[in-house]
């Protein structure tokens, strides 16, 4: 189980409990925060469950593959170091305290 | 205080739901499935959940507080039986209830065999629903012999899946090529090559003629004269829109709920949306079997609901998982005249040409082709064929 604090772009936060196994963009979506879309349910295959992670969050994260890499360069206002597809996180308890931030727009 | 009925609690029914609340409609919504779970996500259903790698609750598009937060009343498991556009009331169970203004979002079922050829025979099964998956896959163990026929998508997908499991995999595909009708020669071979790697037994141009068994299916008979042993088979011969509810409330069908390019259909109030709704594109009509479409089509027939004035301009895509390959495909080839190759380390995409005009593209394991390919389309723009096929030149350039 790990807390995780969702920033809308507004500036509306949300912090839920997400449990192990589950992946960050199924946390919101159970949660119905709005900002993250997950148009293909997590698949990989859009680009719409962006977010940008807390500075101090973007090194203790798993790496991101090359799949997730090349369709971030395409999502909206990427950002190289903090940006990442919520689809391909999967929740630990090390997560715990984790911070994103929704981009103004999914495309 | 007014009343919109949703009909069909998949992906556009809870899309639509969903959008009439963010865009502030403040009356009563009413979202009614026919099947028990809640609205669920379709396409890991052929790949991760008959795998066995996704459990049931997180195929779940919203969890259950999403509705009641909402005040978006859901009904599963009630089939709706009439609707009568006349007096606005429908009937679903012993209730008859009315509809200021009414959403169909029925979705597809798929195509079945006939009888004649066994079609009612134990031991077949179809790949759309949570309790078609749940009916299958006690049948995935290794070893056991499975035919699979059409070799679409939905028939890959689950050749993939079956030979991963050990199974022994054969695909029938009556075209005399698998994915003919989506994709281009150049597309069919690649997934051949694939599929064979993994030991599947594809044979094209080969059709059923009638399947054998004694209540249970036990051999197919082959058009070339072939009968095999079977333990099980997977039809996977395409979708139809289910229009029965609409037919038979008088509502205009051709290819699906035919729909004005804002989502009305011929009846006053009722509106379509999703797989089940055909609408004008160009100068004939259009109807696609997707999630995307499903969301979008439905996203703005909720905004026109509410008073809007949007056209509905499909910016088409989709994706299939087979082995370890991601196929991702943005537009529609449709009319296309050539295929344009771009190979690069491990991936690959083919782009379709009418003369210079760039009209989908299909990549294979190569997000970025993918990706430019969505923003060129979207954009109207058509890079040089010439560009496209040189792997040196970066993708991104062509977007300038």
């Amino acid at each position: 189980m790990a807390k995780i604090t969702y920033i809308e772009h507004n500036g509306t936060e949300h912090v839920v409990d997400v449990a192990n196994g589950m992946t960050v963009m199924e946390g919101a979506r159970d949660n119905g925060i709005p900002g993250i879309e997950a148009d293909c349910g997590g698949a990989c295959a859009c680009s719409t469950c962006h977010v940008y992670v807390a500075p101090d969050w973007v090194e203790k994260l798993p790496e991101k593959q090359d799949m997730e890499e090349d369709m971030l360069d395409f999502a909206y206002e990427p950002d190289p170091a903090r940006s990442r597809l919520t689809c391909q996180i999967k929740v630990t308890d090390a997560l715990d305290g984790l911070v994103v931030q929704m981009p103004e727009k999914q495309i | 205080m007014s009343h919109i009925v949703i009909v069909g609690a998949g992906q556009a029914g809870s899309s639509l739901a969903a959008k009439l609340r963010d865009d502030g409609f403040d009356g009563d919504i009413t979202l009614i499935g026919d099947e028990t779970a809640p609205p669920y996500q379709r396409p890991p259903l052929s790949k991760d959940y008959l795998l066995g790698k996704m459990p049931r609750d997180r195929l779940f598009l919203r969890a259950d507080s999403f509705y009641t937060d909402r005040r978006i009343v859901l009904r599963t498991g009630t089939p709706v039986t009439r609707i009568d556009p006349a007096a606005r009331t429908l009937t679903f169970g012993d209730e008859v209830l009315s509809y200021d203004q009414l959403a169909l979002t029925t979705g597809s079922v798929p195509r079945r065999l006939p009888a004649a050829i066994g079609g009612d025979l134990a031991g077949l099964f179809t790949v759309r629903t949570l309790a078609d998956i749940d009916a299958l896959e006690p049948q995935v163990r290794p070893g056991r012999r499975v035919l699979i026929i059409g070799g679409g998508y939905i028939g890959l997908e689950a050749a993939a899946v079956a030979a991963k499991q050990g199974l022994e995999v054969t695909l029938v595909e009556l075209a005399d090529r698998i994915l003919q009708r989506v994709a281009a020669p150049e597309t069919s071979d690649f997934f051949r090559a694939l599929h064979s790697a993994h030991g599947v037994d594809i044979r094209e141009g080969v059709g059923l003629s009638r399947l054998i068994g004694d209540g249970q299916v036990a051999q197919a008979e082959l058009s070339d004269g072939t009968t095999l042993d079977i333990d099980f088979a997977i039809v996977g011969a395409g979708i139809l829109p289910d229009t029965a509810l609409a037919e038979t409330a008088g509502i205009a069908c051709d290819n699906g709920i035919a729909t004005d390019t804002h989502g009305r259909t011929s009846a006053e109030g009722i509106w379509a949306a999703g797989d089940c709704a055909s609408f004008p594109h160009g100068s004939a009509r259009l109807r696609l079997e997707s999630v995307p479409n499903a969301i979008d089509m439905a996203e703005c027939v909720a905004l026109n609901m509410l008073g809007g004035d949007r056209e509905y301009v499909p910016e088409p895509w989709f994706w299939s998982d087979q082995y370890d390959v991601k196929l991702q495909i943005a537009g529609l080839n449709t009319g296309y005249d050539r295929v344009v190759i771009r190979e690069g380390e491990g991936s690959r995409s083919h782009w379709y040409y009418a003369g210079d005009r760039l009209l989908a593209v299909d990549a294979m394991n190569d997000p970025r082709a993918f990706m430019v390919a969505k923003r060129l389309l979207a954009a109207g723009k058509s890079p040089d064929a010439a560009a496209v096929a040189d792997a040196s030149i970066d993708l991104k350039t062509l977007m300038r």
